[in-house]
């Protein structure tokens, strides 16, 4: 197994290989390359991948680490159930 | 850093991109596409992700066909090197009102007219068509197999390769500040990262539209309204086609890779063109999936976000040149389903620029309607 066959992305199956290939397309933030590969899009929201893009985008491009940005983070923190949320937000009608 | 181009395009989604392309196949590739963020990074990139051709106009139900029959063979004419997933598993619209039963016979009357191949179904119908339905809430549907799902980014991504090829260039990152008129002629376009020296521009800015008409002091009578939408874990595939119901403002379908999208609107919604998410539609959301959709309510919220539609007055588009400036075309105002659009939208912009005979006559649609006062209104938005 070679280092490219590596998985970035567990919630979404993208490999190294796949990263290094849509940042050499051009694909330079990590909201342009969420939207091809859906990597940080999962259950994680990025908390795996995210890290490693940034530093695989920082390689590529020369920029440091610290100028590059995250994605958005969109809520809820970790997944509930639609049920749960439902029935709460019922509460009051009771 | 100074520009010049043939045509300068403004907006980088699906209407910007399927311009650009067809421009470009007619021969016209030097062109530029200014977006102030990435491509598709507005309305196409946030949008629900699903196409119908079961619209309730005329002009609707035209543009919506021929850009769904494009999008079943994207893959080969763009000559795309991944997969726009366009999976057409139908659209199923709930009825749960008599009056949305006699609206749906008559849409499905004009849209049969046109060679739609929509149906009404019973509610025993719909109910084999997406057995967890709650049938307890509808009286009837409407139904056609040809709509269906198809990916925003990856379909945008399609087309702005395909223009790239062709020799368009893309100016991403970039802001629009200003377009220069002299004689009511566009002299240049005015951008955080220099001039571009340009005599025609479209303003396909999506939920922006109204910001960049300002800047040529063009009235166009449009807002942007913040919808927003959520996705669930996936599951494996149980629920083909998109459920719909307009007056339980309720769209949901599952993603052909698993989870579940669904949206709404809200009449009360600020028109500050923020895109923020809010707490009260996530409960709002949980509370009607629980109801019209039982088993749904029990997968997990993973994201939520929210994205513009940018209204008419009659929730059709905003076809053509306007009458004060020479070369300033408008592809604007989709009301929410300009994704759905996207591969007319840049056939008919494209011929209007070249001055070929459009494929659909959208004269219908130009901004002249307004004030001639005659709109026919599309009742089936959500």
């Amino acid at each position: 197994m070679s280092i490219n066959d590596a998985m970035v992305c567990r919630c979404s199956d993208v490999s190294l290989k796949e990263l290094r290939d849509l940042i050499n397309e051009g694909y330079h933030t990590f909201e342009e390359i969420k939207r091809i590969t859906r990597i940080g899009m999962g259950p994680c929201q990025g908390k795996t991948c995210g890290n490693i893009v940034l530093r695989e985008l920082s390689m590529a491009t020369g920029k440091d680490f610290n100028e590059l940005n995250m994605q958005s983070n969109r809520p809820p923190v970790v997944g509930v159930k639609l049920s749960l949320i439902a029935e709460e937000a019922g509460r009051d009608e009771l | 850093m100074s520009y010049s181009a043939d045509v300068v395009i403004i907006g980088a989604g699906i209407s910007g991109c399927s311009i650009a392309y067809n421009l470009a196949i007619k021969g016209i590739t030097n062109i530029i596409v200014v977006d102030k963020s990435y491509i598709a990074s507005g309305a196409t990139g946030r949008c629900g992700a699903g196409v119908r051709m079961q619209w309730g106009t005329k002009m609707n139900c035209l543009l919506a066909k021929q850009s769904i029959e494009f999008y079943e063979n994207a893959n080969e004419i763009l000559e795309y090197d991944r997969d726009v997933t366009f999976y057409q598993g139908g659209y199923l619209l709930l009825a749960t009102t008599e009056k949305e039963i006699s609206q749906f016979q008559e849409n499905v009357k004009l849209q049969n007219s046109l060679g739609i191949p929509s149906k009404m179904v019973s509610v025993k119908e719909a109910k084999e068509i997406v057995p967890h339905l709650n049938k307890d809430i509808l009286l009837g549907a409407a139904f056609c197999q040809k709509d269906g799902f198809l990916d925003p980014f990856l379909t945008t991504d399609a087309y702005y390769k395909a223009a790239k090829r062709l020799g368009v260039k893309f100016l991403t990152y970039t802001e629009v500040h200003g377009i220069i008129i002299n004689n009511n002629k566009i002299e240049k376009v005015v951008t955080d990262k220099g001039d571009i020296w340009t005599d025609k521009v479209v303003n396909a800015a999506g939920g922006y539209s109204k910001k960049i008409c300002d800047m040529v002091a063009i009235d166009i009578p449009v807002y942007s309204d913040r919808h927003q939408i959520l996705v669930t874990e996936p599951i494996e595939h149980v629920q083909g086609p998109m459920v719909i119901s307009f007056s339980l403002n309720l769209y949901c379908q599952q993603n052909p890779k698993g989870p579940f999208i669904m949206g709404r609107g809200d009449d009360k919604e600020p028109r500050d063109l923020r895109i923020t998410s809010s707490w009260e539609f996530l409960e709002d959301m949980a509370k009607t999936i629980k109801n019209v959709l039982p088993p749904v309510a029990n997968l997990r919220v993973v994201r939520q976000w929210a994205g513009l539609y940018n209204m008419t007055p009659d929730k059709q588009p905003i076809y053509g040149k306007v009458e004060e400036i020479d070369g300033f075309y408008l592809a604007v105002g989709y009301s929410g389903h300009g994704f759905m659009f996207g591969p007319l939208t840049g056939v008919i912009i494209a011929e209007m620029i070249s001055g070929v005979k459009p494929t659909v006559d959208v004269s219908l649609l130009g901004l002249n309607r307004f004030k001639e006062g005659n709109l026919i209104l599309e009742p089936s938005v959500v």
